[in-house]
């Protein structure tokens, strides 16, 4: 006995903050929202059980539920394959034979260090003001802007232009999955006369694949979880008409602004089974476009 | 072709390739030199904003004030009920404390997990990386409840207590990376000598690890500089603002008058950063393409 706990004593004296953190704030929490989410709690009186009715309601019922499901979903689709090929793009031009490329990298990689600065999600309601720049640049080749940030045709696609600007870090990965590809590849690829366009799909994409995936996941995830942004740019709302209302600013607004705890937790639910749910799916689907190197297919 | 021998045909082809490398060269700088323009535009659009008057701001493309108002910059700093002097000392202490509880309590439990044995070992491992999944918005409301019935709301403790208990897998996961790294031998060759387990952490692997500190501690950093959710959830008296709080109350009371002086702050806000960025940005850059890190 003593012997057995003198063995583990110093991993669980290293590990203790965590084991403490892990239960107090993530564990503990988790299975306290999952509870929240089938009662009516508004902080000032004591958890209410109703069941699935937090649930139902948002299914039947909750509008402005569906609406932000279609703006995430919206945003997601778009930003995301959007931000994945510049990325790409840029990362392929830098790839070798460029020199300053660490210049390029540093000021590639700048906005998004930055991007999730209210500095920058404020500079952004600027510039897509009807009197902005972008507008201002659109006159310049006789064009007439929109107001994008009045009219929910628009302003969704202000977000999106803000996380494609934020490019740089699956860049990075990138280039580092463009490192590891041999050159020898492309050399015999040429001798066979294969075009740039027939290298890129024959040998780029397959051998790129396992990096391709892991940004995607990673780029999806942090898509679906978005939130200073859309915060600052909607005024703290959604507005236009919703056009904004990301899930977590409405997850932020019902627990926040409307004390509705429970209803909350039950839309945190929803959005980490969403989550779960695509990176389930892109991980089945990988297996029919990603192979790895070590495995035979 | 007749009349060229072998030698001259395959000088000749080289010298083509040789050509078409350098013009591929050329169209890839033009690429790259527009684009990073355009990456960088709105930064020094701003940055020009900040110091020129407020009518001239909207729809100037131009990057160059025609005169320039740096007391945008004094204007910006009290043109809260609060100066942005407490602002800045706020996100100062909270980053500082809440830097060092990270490395602290993360490389603690990544230097367990990478070279310590225990009971239970891999099922804690597995939990641990489990949560580097769940996103935040899952226990944000019940910590919130936890904390406002300790009466944490309205202090730092909510902001802070949590980085020292290693709350950001991330980090963890990062160290473990690079702790396994090292050569086990160190560890073996100290523990014959007599080492305690903290011995070993203390004088073999931190001191080994530096590398792998700083960037934790610089992302810990720029992290917990710009964030907003937490601020916004847990603090409520101006006076206990974090810098993007304050910049946000820029826009929600008067914003409508005072370009300049918010541009200004925006910018001095960021200011932090970017230095980090320019002195770091080997670190920041290897440490993204180790561990896929935002």
């Amino acid at each position: 006995m003593q012997k057995f706990f003198r063995r583990n004593l110093a991993g669980y004296a290293f590990l203790s903050p965590w084991l403490i953190g892990f239960f107090l704030l993530a564990i503990g929490p988790i299975l306290a929202s999952l509870y929240l989410s089938f009662t009516k709690y508004n902080v000032v009186r004591p958890p209410q059980w109703i069941g699935l009715d937090n649930y139902a309601y948002m299914v039947q019922f909750d509008q402005r539920f569906w609406k932000a499901l279609q703006v995430t979903f919206q945003f997601v689709v778009i930003s995301v394959p959007l931000k994945l090929i510049f990325a790409l793009g840029v990362a392929m031009a830098l790839d070798k034979g460029i020199r300053a490329i660490g210049w390029y990298r540093a000021l590639f990689y700048l906005p998004s260090i930055l991007g999730g600065s209210i500095a920058v999600a404020i500079l952004w309601r600027q510039l897509f003001n009807y009197d902005g720049v972008i507008n201002s640049i659109l006159r310049l080749f006789g064009g007439d802007g929109p107001y994008w940030l009045a009219d929910p045709k628009f302003s969704l696609w202000t977000l999106i232009v803000l996380a494609i600007w934020q490019f740089g870090s699956p860049m990075l990965i990138f280039l580092a999955g463009l490192r590891a590809i041999p050159q020898e590849l492309y050399e015999a690829a040429e001798i066979d006369a294969a075009g740039p366009v027939k290298k890129f799909f024959a040998i780029t994409v397959p051998l790129l694949a396992p990096v391709i995936f892991f940004n995607l996941v990673l780029q999806m995830i942090e898509a679906f979880k978005s939130f200073s942004g859309a915060f600052i740019i909607s005024g703290g709302s959604g507005a236009p008409l919703d056009s904004l209302l990301f899930f977590t600013v409405y997850l932020y607004n019902e627990a926040f602004s409307f004390l509705r705890m429970g209803y909350a937790s039950a839309l945190a639910w929803v959005l980490l089974l969403i989550i779960a749910a695509f990176t389930a799916i892109a991980f089945w689907t990988s297996k029919y476009w990603v192979h790895y190197e070590n495995e035979r297919g | 072709m007749p009349g060229q021998s072998t030698a001259e045909i395959a000088h000749a082809y080289r010298q083509e390739k040789a050509r078409r490398a350098r013009r591929l060269a050329i169209l890839k700088h033009v690429f790259l030199i527009l684009t990073s323009l355009v990456m960088v535009y709105p930064l020094l659009w701003m940055l020009a904003a900040s110091l020129k008057p407020d009518n001239q701001i909207f729809g100037d493309l131009g990057l160059w004030p025609s005169e320039f108002h740096w007391e945008n910059y004094s204007k910006g700093w009290n043109a809260l009920p609060v100066s942005f002097t407490t602002f800045f000392w706020n996100s100062t202490v909270v980053t500082v404390l809440s830097v060092v509880g990270n490395v602290v309590s993360c490389s603690f439990a990544a230097y367990a997990f990478a070279r310590l044995e225990f009971s239970g070992k891999t099922i804690w491992f597995a939990l641990m990386m489990m949560t580097l999944m769940i996103p935040y918005h899952v226990v944000l409301i019940p910590q919130y409840i936890l904390f406002l019935n300790l009466g944490w709301v309205d202090s730092y403790l909510p902001l802070i207590v949590p980085k020292f208990l290693a709350g950001d897998a991330f980090f963890i996961f990062l160290m473990i990376q690079f702790f396994r790294q090292l050569p086990r031998e160190l560890d073996e060759a100290a523990m014959i000598d007599g080492c305690s387990p903290f011995k070993i952490y203390w004088a073999i692997i931190m001191p080994l690890s530096l590398p792998a500190m700083a960037t934790a501690a610089i992302f810990s950093f720029i992290w917990t500089w710009e964030d907003f959710l937490g601020p916004l959830v847990y603090l409520n008296d101006m006076k206990d603002y974090t810098v993007p709080l304050a910049l946000r109350s820029f826009i929600s009371t008067d914003g409508v008058s005072q370009y300049g002086p918010m541009f200004a702050m925006s910018i001095l806000s960021i200011l932090p950063i970017l230095l980090f960025f320019l002195v770091f940005q080997r670190l920041i850059i290897r440490g993204i393409a180790m561990s896929g890190l935002k």
